[in-house]
């Protein structure tokens, strides 16, 4: 049974074969959560994904002072008469086009100096790094909210659905079901249309139309019966686990059964989805934000950036082409963290390869 | 000259004009293929108020004026279409009386008769056509036709059939009214057209093409009008190609890549800013810059805050970057910057600027030079609105998008909590003219419906314009004052007598607009046409832009 409290020994997948190696091997054995973080470590995939993780996220948090103390600028105000200083001359970041018509401007290109706009710049003349970083600090702030706060309702459903059974597994299943049933970009636009445009109004609780809020909620939202269903099957196996029938024999209350039994068991389901549920929140976001339904101008998110690159995707393609590999990058990331959690967390798989 | 030397010379004269009528003539023929993002609503002529239908419908219908067809300067002004001559007016200029053409059809092959001309001008009232309360609210009855637009009888027109004469009784002078007739909203339509919205069912017309079919979401296709004949080259010459083909769909970046594929011919909508260094590098004899009355500008709604204090609206006139909307619409090559509400081109544009840096209502400049950021905020701090919520109103096209986005961060640099609301360009133009909506401010543009300065002062700022809750509410801004009325009316009938004295007074409406800024001008644009390698004898005209039965495709 769970005497052990946040033992997650008590349980059969994960802790039951550690908690023998801990009976056998006496008080220096190491428990099963450094098991799987060394476990992790060993995996030079995982590794990799998290040191590129941490990487964009530092750049990201390091967003102001790149704008402020390297690139000097202003990444959200358009100024399109700007100039920056190359090779000691003073060059318009708005630079006229010399074709025998005079028609257009285009925005400088890639310079590769972090002090005159590195990555060129947008059609309104802002610094695209500076954009770049500060956009990241929003898709990754959405993302990895949208996933904690998917996480969590998704736990809670699934365990009241696996643990409860009847009448509420059928209602809360049903309810996923239909929720799964609507594709989830365009749950996801429907929800954004509606509350981008007026913002939400929840009784005396009102979200902005540019609040980060909404799209993090709605992509929430959208994801729950993707992490709930896979939780709930967990749960339904083991309610029927021994230690779980004990507990009920001992007549253990069920909101305890639920705490110190369930809930640690299913930790391992729940960490493992966390990474995948961020790749596809920081997707359905830079989705929306493209859609100009998520993050609101003149904010930045990869996706806004990549709508900004598209009216110059033929003469100043790395304005798209910038977010798009950030994307492609953290999104990779996240799945192999994901994959290494799995291999770490899995006990019975790392068992069998003991074995 | 003896009779011999006579014939030959006529005859040298003919061989002479036969390779070129030979070569016109060779160019006869073959469809024209047209594209545009969407369509531009219904297809009723006497209601829509889109330049892309406008163009089209150039070609399809005919009033008893029209715009000369010829390309420059001479396509600002009205020459005789279906009636055969401009009557000079009467009666101070209280009356006008035409006399109808004869042996004029329609496509379906009925003949055009007086009674035709007198029903269109009471159907312009019943369908309640947008220009009816301010180009004919002057035709005697009008005022009780606007009232009552069922029971409209008109009785400022009178038609009598014997004479083939139309004649029409205005309450005051009106300098514009042969414009005003020539306006796409005053063609003549049979007497037995419903009088409600057309929809997608066209009415048969009398120009060189008709509809064969309109579906608003996907294009349009126009053939040979089988009884239409040359009458006055000017006003109605007949078409080239025998087949229009316009197809509604593609994105302007898509447009542009099939123009210059050759899978069309020409599009609508304006090409993105990041296509001018191509278009101006590789296909330079393909692109055509025209001079325009077109303006790009701010409607701020005076009736609703924080745009009812003055110093609000010239807060926004001061800190706009108009350099900046002249970089987004292409630069110095496509749009010139505008400070003022006449167009420069039209009379009554006197240079005159109040709202540059270093200028103010009182020391005016020629010409602008940058925004004052610092007196603008000073005034948006005076106004007391500081801080409050404003939406502004953008079509959703690359340009205006980008033009929105910029003007965003000028409206939060001033103090205010602003957001950029883009809604589709097919429906933006009758969103932001409904006042129910409470649009606050809006970027549009507005091209001349005529040459003349009230089509941007009179049809943009006059009481007439404003009517709430109407989707036809040209006066976005809702701005009405008695001072600019009586100065309007004043120039609108001193014009006929005295034209320099009309302008001055057109300058000082200019002029009073500029201090009460119910709008901020910002450009004025030129239309800048992509053309395939196949299309030649590109003609355009002032108001028309390009002219489709002109050009060749063969």
């Amino acid at each position: 049974m769970s005497g052990g409290g946040d033992l997650l020994p008590a349980g059969p997948a994960t802790g039951g074969l550690a908690a023998s190696d801990a009976v056998a091997r006496g008080p220096v054995a190491p428990g099963p959560w450094r098991v799987a973080g060394q476990a992790l470590l060993r995996n030079p995939s995982a590794v990799t994904s998290m040191a590129v993780l941490l990487l964009l996220v530092l750049l990201s948090l390091l967003a102001p002072a790149y704008a402020r103390y390297v690139a000097h600028t202003d990444p959200f105000m358009s100024d399109v008469a700007a100039t920056v200083s190359l090779h000691g001359e003073e060059v318009p970041v708005m630079q006229p086009n010399h074709n025998r018509l005079h028609l257009g401007l285009t925005p400088i290109g890639p310079t590769w100096n972090p002090r005159a706009d590195l990555l060129g710049a947008d059609n309104q003349g802002r610094d695209v790094a500076a954009r770049l970083l500060y956009g990241g600090r929003n898709s990754l702030l959405i993302s990895f909210c949208a996933a904690i706060l998917c996480i969590a309702l998704a736990a809670m459903v699934g365990i009241c659905a696996g643990f409860f059974g009847g009448v509420t597994d059928m209602l809360l299943s049903r309810l996923m079901d239909i929720m799964w049933a609507i594709p989830v970009y365009l749950f996801a636009i429907s929800l954004s249309i509606v509350s981008v445009s007026q913002g939400l109004h929840l009784g005396p609780v009102t979200i902005r139309s540019d609040s980060l809020l909404l799209p993090i909620v709605i992509i929430a939202l959208v994801y729950v019966p993707y992490a709930a269903r896979p939780v709930r099957g967990r749960v339904l196996s083991l309610r029927r686990a021994e230690f779980v029938t004990a507990a009920r024999c001992l007549g253990v209350p069920r909101r305890r059964i639920l705490l110190r039994d369930i809930l640690p068991n299913v930790s391992t389901t729940l960490i493992v989805l966390a990474p995948l549920v961020m790749a596809l929140a920081l997707l359905a976001e830079s989705a929306l934000s493209f859609l100009s339904i998520g993050v609101q101008a003149p904010a930045a998110s990869w996706g806004t950036l990549i709508e900004d690159g598209t009216g110059l995707i033929y003469t100043r393609p790395a304005v798209a082409i910038a977010p798009g590999i950030a994307i492609v990058v953290t999104v990779l990331a996240l799945n192999i963290l994901g994959d290494g959690l799995r291999d770490a967390l899995d006990v019975r798989e790392t068992s069998r390869g003991r074995s | 000259m003896p009779s011999a030397m006579r014939v030959l010379v006529v005859l040298g004269a003919l061989l002479a004009t036969c390779p070129a009528l030979a070569a016109n003539g060779d160019h006869r023929g073959g469809t024209l293929r047209i594209t545009a993002d969407a369509g531009a609503g219904t297809i009723d002529p006497q209601i829509n108020y889109f330049s892309e239908m406008i163009q089209v419908q150039v070609v399809v219908y005919d009033g008893l004026t029209a715009f000369s067809k010829h390309p420059g300067e001479a396509s600002n002004h009205p020459v005789a279409d279906l009636a055969d001559a401009l009557p000079e007016p009467q009666d101070g200029g209280r009356t006008y009386v035409f006399h109808l053409r004869d042996g004029i059809r329609f496509s379906d092959g009925r003949a055009v008769t007086v009674d035709d001309v007198v029903a269109s001008f009471r159907r312009i009232f019943k369908v309640h056509a947008p220009s009816s309360g301010s180009f004919y609210a002057g035709i005697v009855g009008a005022s009780d036709c606007l009232k009552d637009a069922e029971h409209c009888t008109l009785p400022g027109v009178q038609g009598d059939a014997a004479a083939r004469t139309v004649t029409f009784h205005l309450t005051a002078p009106d300098a514009e009214f042969l414009d005003k007739l020539a306006f796409p909203h005053a063609y003549v339509l049979p007497a037995d057209t419903p009088p409600h919205d057309l929809g997608n069912d066209p009415a048969p017309g009398t120009g060189p093409y008709r509809f064969v079919s309109y579906d608003s979401n996907r294009g349009m296709v126009l053939d040979r009008n089988p009884f239409f004949h040359e009458w006055n080259a000017e006003a109605q010459p007949d078409g080239y190609v025998d087949r229009i083909e316009y197809s509604f769909g593609l994105d302007d970046e898509a447009e542009v890549t099939a123009v210059e594929n050759g899978q069309f011919d020409t599009l609508y909508d304006n090409v993105p800013l990041d296509r001018y260094g191509e278009i101006g590098d590789r296909y330079t004899d393909q692109v055509h810059i025209e001079d325009v009355f077109a303006l790009y500008y701010l409607a701020m709604n005076v009736n609703l805050p924080p745009f009812n204090n003055l110093k609000a609206r010239q807060a926004v006139n001061y800190a706009v970057n108009r350099r900046a909307m002249q970089t987004f619409y292409g630069g110095e090559g496509a749009a010139s910057i505008a400070c003022q509400y006449i167009p420069a081109g039209l009379p009554g544009h006197v240079p005159y600027c109040p709202y540059s840096r270093g200028a103010d209502n009182a020391h005016p400049v020629e010409h602008w030079a940058a925004p004052d950021l610092a007196r603008a905020r000073q005034l948006v701090a005076e106004s007391g609105t500081e801080g409050q919520h404003v939406t502004l109103v953008v079509p959703n096209r690359a340009v205006e998008i980008a033009m929105g986005t910029n003007l965003q961060n000028m409206l939060r640099a001033i103090g205010y909590d602003a957001d950029v609301k883009p809604i589709a360009f097919a429906i933006q133009f009758n969103y932001i003219q409904n006042s129910s909506n409470k649009v606050q401010i809006s970027l549009t543009d507005w091209f001349a419906d005529f040459a003349r300065p009230s089509n941007f002062v009179s049809a943009l700022y006059g009481c007439g314009n404003f009517h709430p809750g109407s989707d036809s509410s040209p006066n976005v801004s809702g701005y009405c004052t008695p001072a600019l009325e009586d100065v309007m009316n004043r120039a609108m009938s001193e014009s006929l007598a005295d034209p320099a004295r009309g302008d001055a007074l057109w300058a000082q409406a200019d002029r009073m607009l500029s201090a009460d800024a119910p709008g901020a001008p910002l450009i004025q644009i030129k239309k800048i046409d992509l053309v395939s390698k196949r299309l030649g004898h590109y003609t355009a005209t002032n108001l028309y832009h390009m002219l489709f039965s002109q050009v060749w495709v063969r």
